[in-house]
């Protein structure tokens, strides 16, 4: 019996190390908001008054509403062209099923697997030849079309009742009314899900904007973040406080929507 | 013939809806890997080619710094998924009791950091790691060591900061997979082992791991083209370096292509590496998924 209560003990133990491992960069990215670099790089640990000058050098460094619009801008469009591009394809995959269809969506399968940097040299000649660099089209088209999301759409499309489709059909709905008006309402759950892994990405993007995006104007938080962690002698009071604007979107949807967010991760596997 | 037209449409419907995502893919994916292999062998500077044949395959061979890349990319590949397959498992596990009491809060804790974009833990990670940072005030107080360890400047300890922070990244996310797996399992098989006597450590190296093994399978392929595409992170906390230290394959070739004396056409042979290794990869997890087919 003492034996299963050390064990407990030992669990409990346990996993609250790992959750202040985890946390904890957390609460160093919040209080580092607040202090001087050279606070935070002697690692002080409390908060400081730091906040609103971190703030005005953040300001005067950047362009932090047109920085915030750009990313917003850049996110909002590519969630909602890829969820409309991959739920089409996702339902047209499951739903009207046919050999040579199911063939390329063997071969998108194995696709999957391929890594972007295979793709970004001749995507950025591509880019180049188009005369799209440095343009938001530039950033946002070549992800419009996830194999992944195309993938969670059919997976989560097996679950959608076929007699929906049938009842329309002889109400004389046309195909693009029954996935407008039937499927996509009754699928609402799988778009929050989805909408969250996209929007996250996107809003997280960082290879391809910094391949394509070259102008102050035209850069996303993360961009920015990254060149201020590369200067010289970085502020890291600045840095830690653009972290905790770019991070508290993303945070407030895990807060606010927690049950799809783990569900969209895990989409793929059910 | 009512059948035929009926069938017709069937046809048409299912072309129009997969058809934006296809043109797509294939003016974005297939057609720049096709174009990548042409690409790979030309020789010149910049966008500027001409056929050079395989002298960007005899470069391949002679290219120490891309042997440099893959160790690298194996090293991190090999000591940092296994670590963090192991702690997700045991994470998940140890919440996956029911009488295990604050397991909301465990499980949103464990789960926090996937919700971070990788710059910004990258920076964050380079703040706490920097050379009289918290971390090395923390282990001088408490007298783990000495001296401070130089992270960032050692290429040794630089690969150390790597594969933490991204073990710290990417744990929670593996463990959402086994929590969500484990609920999957039939109780009444721990409860027979609990009965015969099978102590916990054997539970679950000899219950809980082959159950999961399809799962496990699952995040390791994840975590495959994770590692190979690992880019992000090294950028920020190190620039690939000290003395190469930690340049990846991703790096490699965005160098190759951005910053050394642009190479586009070597840069694609190097891609095309990549697609090799994936392409072994995936034959190598089909025949995993094969065999497994087979055996049950």
């Amino acid at each position: 019996m003492s034996f299963a209560l050390l064990r407990r003990g030992g669990v409990y133990v346990f996993l609250s190390i790992a959750t202040f491992l985890s946390v904890f960069p957390f609460y160093w990215m919040a209080v580092g908001a607040t202090n001087q670099s050279p606070d935070i790089v002697r690692g002080k640990l409390g908060f400081g008054g730091n906040l609103l000058v971190n703030f005005q050098h953040l300001m005067t460094q950047v362009d932090l509403p047109r920085v915030f619009g750009n990313s917003f801008f850049i996110a909002v469009v590519s969630t909602l062209l890829t969820l409309i591009v991959s739920s089409l394809a996702g339902y047209g995959f499951e739903m009207f099923r046919s050999r040579i269809r199911e063939r390329i969506f063997q071969l998108l399968l194995l696709l999957l697997s391929i890594p972007f940097a295979a793709l970004m040299v001749p995507l950025f000649v591509m880019i180049s030849r188009a005369q799209l660099n440095n343009t938001f089209t530039a950033v946002i088209l070549p992800g419009i079309a996830s194999i992944f999301i195309v993938f969670y759409f059919r997976q989560a499309t097996k679950a959608f009742p076929r007699e929906l489709r049938d009842a329309a059909r002889v109400d004389g709905l046309k195909e693009w009314q029954i996935f407008l008006f039937v499927y996509m309402p009754t699928m609402r759950s799988t778009y929050a899900a989805a909408t969250i892994i996209v929007f996250m990405n996107a809003w997280n993007n960082y290879l391809w904007p910094l391949i394509v995006l070259q102008t102050p104007d035209n850069k996303t938080i993360t961009l920015v973040i990254s060149t201020l962690t590369a200067a010289y002698t970085p502020d890291y009071g600045v840095i830690l406080l653009a972290t905790v604007l770019a991070t508290a979107p993303t945070l407030v949807i895990f807060f606010v929507l927690q049950r799809q967010f783990v569900q969209g991760m895990l989409g793929a596997v059910k | 013939m009512a059948q035929t037209r009926l069938d017709r449409s069937e046809q048409v419907n299912g072309w129009a809806f997969v058809m934006p995502a296809l043109v797509l893919l294939g003016i974005f994916m297939i057609y720049p890997i096709i174009w990548s292999l042409w690409m790979s062998f030309q020789v010149g500077r910049g966008a500027n080619f001409s056929f050079g044949g395989l002298a960007n395959i005899q470069r391949l061979a002679n290219d120490a710094l891309l042997i440099k890349a893959l160790t690298n990319t194996c090293i991190f590949f090999f000591i940092q998924v296994p670590i963090m397959i192991v702690l997700a498992l045991l994470f998940a596990v140890a919440l996956n009791d029911p009488t295990l009491r604050f397991r909301g809060l465990f499980r949103t804790a464990l789960f926090l950091p996937c919700v971070t974009s990788l710059i910004a833990y990258s920076s964050l990670f380079k703040s706490m790691f920097s050379a009289d940072g918290i971390i090395n005030q923390t282990l001088l107080t408490l007298h783990v060591i000495g001296t401070p360890i130089p992270w960032l400047s050692d290429p040794f300890w630089a690969r150390v900061v790597i594969i933490t922070a991204i073990t710290w990244r990417w744990t929670g996310y593996n463990m959402i997979f086994y929590l969500a797996a484990l609920q999957n399992v039939d109780k009444s098989i721990y409860e027979a082992a609990r009965i015969d006597g099978v102590p916990a450590w054997a539970r679950f190296t000899r219950i809980t791991i082959p159950m999961l093994k399809p799962v496990i399978l699952f995040t390791t392929i994840l975590s495959t083209i994770g590692t190979l595409q690992l880019f992000d992170e090294v950028n920020n906390i190190t620039q690939g370096g000290p003395g190469n230290a930690t340049l990846t394959l991703s790096m490699y070739i965005y160098n190759l292509t951005f910053r050394m004396m642009p190479s586009f056409g070597y840069s694609a042979t190097v891609s095309w590496v990549i697609v090799v290794i994936v392409a072994i990869l995936s034959f190598i997890q089909f025949m995993i998924a094969r065999d497994r087919r087979r055996a049950s």
